[in-house]
């Protein structure tokens, strides 16, 4: 490959980068929890990694950040990315020396979904997980789920697997629409 | 066979059934009788990919030969591969697919349940974050074999043709050997015996439901597949799978 000169895009891109915080003991735990609300779920973009309860815990040591994330399922692929764009956004608020660290217990669970991400996640178009995750019976009957667009209760699963792991596939009966359902797990 | 081998063995043993169960189920891309069953299958493979991923993970670290998880799944051959004779079987039709997911699931669910408590730490989150995955699919995979068992007299015969075909296989699942003992010991493993009847009492309720014949409990069983001695399918997988990370060692991008 030819060796090629600097673009603007280049240059673009470069002066973009925000410099090293010089004090980043300035950003309490409580604003890298804000800052954190401001990266969203590639797969499901209403929701923030906050409100879909995968980041566990956020901690200072000296200059040192470490950030506790569980993935959702063992197989999720947007799990690498989702940790990319975490480092990325921590980065640009100036922070140098991160660690993201991958948890798998306590397994997350639908249940850690906050109140607000439930809503979002109505208002997208996807019901949220309705009950306790620890309440499914291994081989129990489905439980009844209320359609996001008509609130209709009168609804069917179409496939236990939708268009992610997280997600089956259902449709309302009444307002005909086919809907994601975000799987209690 | 000092305890360290036997906890490489077993969490190999791990990895290597949820992987090639997980290409198994790959191999329906595109292909799958309905639509809904090709997301379904492609899940329960993403699932079992990524379960391994954690297993060859801590695989590796054990036995710490400076091998990676990847080179763990690539650069293996069939001798070294230490999953259930099972989950290496053809996808033949749909219920034989299911029944063979159906067979493993159950296996899989006790399995993980009681690894949860492992004295290992890293097994027993493993397993949490797993089990969880693992109870999904046997609710599927159990309604499909109670539906095709119990629905029209094709279907029925299929499922029972499946039941058949697979049970052989099945042995392999509940007779503990060496490493499962020796886990067992260390309070690591399920209990044997207790994994034996677990398995083999959900299997006869779903069985029941589904009107179909599980094969007999001394009936003879094909065995060898935790000790690399695999059925001529295993060999052909693994030139699919890896031919790839085979033909270019040194891509780090696809």
């Amino acid at each position: 490959m030819n060796e090629r000169e600097p673009s603007s895009v280049d240059l673009l891109i470069a002066s973009d980068r925000v410099p090293a915080n010089a004090n980043p003991e300035l950003l309490t735990e409580e604003a890298i929890w804000a800052l954190l609300e401001n990266v969203k779920d590639p797969e499901v973009p209403a929701v923030s990694v906050v409100e879909l309860g995968i980041i566990r815990r956020v901690d200072w040591d000296g200059e040192h950040l470490t950030v506790d994330v569980t993935p959702t399922y063992s197989g999720c692929p947007a799990t690498e990315l989702i940790e990319e764009l975490i480092a990325e956004a921590l980065r640009a608020a100036g922070i140098r020396h991160i660690k993201i660290n991958q948890v798998l217990t306590p397994a997350w669970t639908t249940d850690w979904i906050t109140e607000e991400g439930r809503e979002k996640l109505r208002a997208f178009g996807i019901a949220p997980p309705q009950g306790s995750a620890s309440k499914m019976s291994l081989l129990g009957v489905d439980e009844v789920i209320a359609c996001p667009h008509c609130g209709s209760e009168h609804t069917e699963r179409l496939s236990e697997f939708g268009s992610t792991a997280c997600k089956a596939l259902y449709r309302c009966l009444d307002c005909r629409e086919p809907f994601d359902y975000f799987k209690c797990i | 066979m000092t305890q360290q081998q036997a906890l490489q063995e077993y969490v190999l043993r791990l990895a290597d059934s949820a992987m090639i169960l997980g290409q198994r189920l790959s191999e329906l891309t595109g292909k799958a009788p309905a639509v809904e069953e090709e997301l379904a299958s492609m899940n329960v493979a993403l699932d079992l990919v990524g379960q391994a991923r954690n297993w060859y993970e801590y695989a590796a670290e054990l036995i710490d030969d400076g091998r990676n998880a990847d080179n763990l799944c690539f650069l293996r051959d069939a001798h070294d591969y230490r999953n259930l004779l099972l989950v290496e079987q053809p996808n033949e039709d749909y219920a034989v697919t299911i029944a063979r997911q159906f067979f493993f699931d159950v296996w899989h669910y006790f399995t993980l349940k009681s690894l949860v408590n492992a004295s290992d730490e890293r097994i027993a989150s493993i397993a949490a974050k797993a089990v969880k995955e693992a109870t999904y699919h046997l609710r599927r995979s159990s309604e499909w074999v109670k539906r095709m068992g119990d629905g029209t007299e094709e279907s029925h015969r299929r499922m029972q043709n499946a039941f058949d075909i697979l049970w052989r296989f099945t042995g392999e699942l509940i007779t503990p050997d060496d490493v499962d003992n020796a886990m067992f010991k260390a309070g690591i493993g399920p209990d044997p015996e207790q994994l034996r009847q677990d398995w083999l009492g959900m299997v006869r309720e779903v069985s029941a439901q589904a009107t179909v014949t599980p094969g007999a409990e001394d009936a003879w069983m094909y065995m060898g597949g935790k000790r690399g001695e695999h059925t001529e399918h295993l060999g052909h997988i693994l030139a699919v799978m890896q031919f790839l990370p085979r033909a270019y060692p040194d891509a780090t991008t696809w």
